[in-house]
């Protein structure tokens, strides 16, 4: 399995902290302890006791995983300006969660809600409506833990690791602490996990520009890749502007409605601790908008990769000393070890509380809740290690991309109830069909690439299929709530 | 703080937005700011104003519970 390629340092320096985060794991446990796990307020949501600082690090280390910092600068790397649509992204995306999730974290706590589904059911009474968002739920988020072992993979490979055992012992290892601790393990690892990738971007940003000639030269360089590629730019095609716009704004309403971003939230210990982060969360941002300029970095120097995505370790290898290498690599790593521990455990809370409680066991008590969840957990990550182990990548990549679309789709069935009352069951079921099945059909007529273009009359312009699917899901649902009688309006829900 | 007008507080939420899906208005090189095109410190910029601006809200709606 080991190659001559091996740094001996490097390979130390990752097993060190790989080995430190696993104790953590399964200390976790006990860290702020429960009097029982065996429930899955405790398992699946750490007790919804987290505050201001425990939040902002778990969501922080969930939402910008292990695959973005790779896959980003990957695209900014080979597109250019394009690939930086991720910043506007993850800027939008605060602005929603300050105004929107306070009151989705009350409507789930007064209601003993664990995932989104449970607040769907609740609030319209319909199993069909709560399974609809379970399944994508479930659905969207696998192949998102499959792509944090894509990530993973790629800097296994940086440190000469090959085949696929590193994996298999990273993820079984995951496995089991995420079994015994739950949702504790990766909040607890989110602490080391981001105080080291904030150490290696900050010293990535101010010293690769430095060794390369400065920002202007490392610009420079990129726009002259470009410009003799004579595809990507610096800045935006023309045709650009609303892909642009549409990615940032649809990925951004799409971001919190994945189970593990919700489950961070539902974690939280209330609703003035989820609008603090999302003041302080923005943090994380700005270090995106810097990894991403990892990309234009890898042209200035000269790096020649087999493939985008290993521009990163390729750069990172090429740069530091190989102790610190070994560093950002451990950091990168675990990186992918938070989200895809929260993942599992948001799909373990699906299958539980919308699947298993709704259809096997109506009558399974707190303890058998938990025991589902954490053998599910088991089985999603066993899942997406085959999956990983046996499919294409490639096909890990377009199940994700379908799954933003997917989950995009659950907006209406979950969002609209916070403000209003006037959209029943049926309609948003209706809706969610007509999104779903559109998006999918646009996105495999189009070669599964996000982008649809549209014709009107002699306009034509390209935008995201995601948000185009949600219109159309949105036009469905208030058509078919006109045309089924329904009953009179409740008030609106809340203050 | 004061808590006369805060529905009109909320509206600040929606600069970023304006700010940041108006794409023509900052894709370009010029004006510069430490090498980095206008394209890129314009995005950047706008992640501290967000965060003020989303500090600025929360001052003001903290303590109505909702």
């Amino acid at each position: 399995m080991t190659a001559p390629d091996v740094d001996g340092v490097a390979l130390a320096v990752f097993a060190a902290f790989f080995v430190l985060v696993t104790v953590m794991g399964f200390v976790a446990a006990r860290w702020r302890r429960p009097a029982t796990l065996a429930h899955l307020d405790e398992w699946g949501l750490g007790g919804r006791k987290f505050g201001t600082w425990i939040t902002w690090f778990l969501v922080g280390g969930d939402f910008y995983t292990a695959y973005t910092i790779i896959a980003v600068p990957a695209l900014v790397y080979a597109v250019g300006a394009y690939g930086f649509f991720a910043l506007p992204y993850t800027i939008i995306v605060y602005p929603f969660v300050f105004a929107v999730m306070p009151l989705l974290w009350r409507e789930a706590k007064e209601g003993g809600h664990v995932t989104a589904a449970d607040v769907v059911h609740a609030r319209y009474g319909s199993r069909e409506l709560e399974l609809a968002v379970a399944i994508t739920g479930v659905l969207a988020t696998m192949p998102y833990i499959a792509l944090q072992l894509v990530g993973m993979a790629a800097v296994f490979k940086a440190l000469g690791l090959h085949g696929e055992l590193p994996l298999v012992v990273a993820f079984i290892v995951l496995a089991v602490y995420t079994y015994s601790s739950g949702l504790r393990a990766p909040a607890l690892i989110a602490f080391v996990k981001d105080t080291m990738i904030y150490i290696v971007v900050i010293a990535a940003v101010a010293l690769i520009p430095a060794k390369l000639g400065g920002y202007a030269a490392v610009f420079e360089k990129a726009d002259a890749f470009f410009t003799a590629k004579g595809a990507g730019g610096l800045v935006l095609d023309p045709s650009q502007y609303i892909a642009y716009a549409t990615l940032a704004l649809g990925s951004a309403f799409a971001a919190f409605l994945y189970p593990h971003t919700l489950t961070g939230v539902f974690a939280s210990s209330g609703p003035n601790t989820i609008r603090k982060n999302a003041v302080l969360l923005p943090a994380y941002t700005l270090l995106l908008g810097l990894i991403a300029l990892l990309g234009y970095m890898g042209h200035a120097a000269d790096l020649k990769l087999a493939s985008n995505n290993d521009v990163v370790p390729a750069l990172f290898k090429s740069l530091f000393p190989s102790g610190f290498a070994g560093f950002a690599y451990a950091a990168i790593a675990i990186g992918a070890l938070v989200p895809a521990a929260v993942m599992s455990i948001g799909a373990a809370n699906l299958f539980t509380r919308n699947f298993w409680k709704a259809y096997v066991n109506p009558r399974i008590d707190h303890a058998g809740e938990a025991r589902v969840a954490k053998v599910t957990s088991l089985v999603v990550k066993v899942g997406a290690l085959l999956a990983t182990l046996y499919l294409p990548t490639q096909f890990a990549l377009d199940l994700q991309l379908l799954g933003g679309l997917w989950i995009l789709q659950t907006f209406p069935a979950v969002i609209f109830g916070l403000f209003m009352r006037w959209f029943t069951a049926p309609a948003l079921l209706a809706g969610w069909a007509a999104g779903l099945t559109a998006g999918t059909l646009f996105a495999i007529a189009d070669g599964l690439k996000p982008l649809h273009k549209l014709v009107l009359g002699d306009m034509q312009f390209t935008l995201y299929v995601g948000l185009l699917a949600l219109v159309l899901n949105v036009v469905v649902a208030v058509v078919a709530n006109l045309a089924f009688a329904h009953r009179p309006t409740a008030r609106p829900h809340g203050t | 703080m004061n808590q006369r007008k805060p529905r009109l507080l909320w509206l600040l939420l929606l600069l970023p937005y304006a700010g940041l899906l108006w794409v023509p208005f900052y894709n370009g090189r010029t004006p510069e700011l430490l090498g980095f095109p206008f394209f890129y410190w314009y995005q950047l910029a706008w992640v501290p104003i967000t965060a003020l601006l989303t500090w600025l809200v929360y001052r003001g709606v903290r303590d109505d519970g909702a």
